[in-house]
């Protein structure tokens, strides 16, 4: 998915094509349909400049309608960075993204700690599994009131947690102030996943690492799964 | 009428402010002790032509929900006044 400010879409494309040998199609913001894509990542970035609020613009494009449509039917959908700041004001996940607490943009490699496996994006994981994938934003403060932290906890849709190299989740490992350290989260049914750390900029040994595969690997295979 | 609407949109009480926290710092660095709390927050002026003041605060309602706030996250405040007839309604009746 590509709007007037999104930059990591072709870092995307690299990982998925070619890392993972799977075809890609760059979506307009302007188009209408998404007919025929099996899973749609919107990337990171700073669509319409970030006016306004991250995301906020984004969500009322036209191809916005098609995802929310793809999204409800079950369809896989992962909103990285930028990307989760805009499925969130289209309401397709709860929550919002304040500025980090430090007030300072970070850039940095940072280990996420898997907290659920059953989300489309991280079938192949384990709960407990540590990954390390690198964070860049001004604005991953994740937040929700208590009771809808509570229930994403009870529903299991928390999916990925800021942590210690050794899977401890503390306060000094949080990046950005996120509420309960969350890093990332998904819809009820688990087909909608949205993180702040950037897994396509974590696809190959040459980049620092290549823990970032395992999500786009998950994804083939919930794919497969469905189609079976 | 033409209207003029002012919206303040501001960071719901619960919800932690770190723009605010800083500026409050830096007003502490300059002196300003008495200062005991800042909220940042963003101010939007918009001019619309609507045929009555009940019918343009509802729209300019309509618009802070759909997008100028966010409800997650943020308050907001409308205050509205007259500003005129607009210039190309062709409406020579007043």
């Amino acid at each position: 998915m590509v709007f007037p400010g999104t930059w990591s879409d072709r870092d995307c494309a690299h990982a998925v094509l070619d890392v993972l040998q799977e075809p890609v199609r760059y979506i307009d913001h302007r188009e209408q349909s998404v007919d025929g894509l099996e899973l749609i990542i919107l990337p990171g970035g700073f669509s319409y400049g970030d006016y306004l609020r991250c995301g906020a613009i984004a969500r009322f494009a036209p191809v916005m309608e098609a995802v929310a449509d793809f999204a409800n039917r079950g369809g896989l959908v992962l909103g990285i960075c930028n990307g989760f700041q805009i499925l969130q004001e289209a309401r397709l996940l709860p929550g919002a993204l304040l500025r980090n607490a430090s007030c300072e943009f970070r850039c940095e490699w940072v280990h996420l700690r898997v907290e659920q496996s059953n989300s489309a994006f991280t079938l192949d994981s384990r709960p407990g599994q540590v990954l390390r994938i690198p964070i860049s934003h001004g604005e991953g403060n994740f937040f929700a009131e208590p009771e809808t932290l509570d229930a994403l906890e009870r529903n299991g849709q928390v999916v990925f947690r800021y942590c210690a190299p050794d899977g401890r989740v503390t306060a000094d490992w949080n990046p950005n102030g996120s509420a309960r350290n969350i890093a990332g989260i998904s819809n009820a049914h688990g087909n909608v996943v949205g993180m702040m750390p950037h897994p396509e900029r974590a696809c190959e040994a040459l980049l620092g690492g290549d823990d970032g595969l395992i999500l786009f690997r998950s994804a083939i295979h919930a794919l497969a799964r469905v189609a079976v | 009428m033409r209207y003029r609407a002012e919206v303040f949109v501001t960071l719901k009480p619960v919800v932690n402010d770190p723009a605010g926290l800083t500026i409050r710092g830096g007003l502490h660095t300059l002196g300003f002790d008495s200062v005991t709390e800042v909220r940042a927050g963003k101010y939007l002026v918009l001019t619309l032509d609507e045929t009555d003041a009940t019918e343009a605060r509802a729209r300019v309602d309509a618009m802070a929900k759909q997008l100028l706030a966010n409800a997650v996250i943020e308050d907001y405040r409308i205050e509205l006044e007259p500003v005129g007839e607009p210039v190309a309604t062709g409406d020579a009746s007043a």
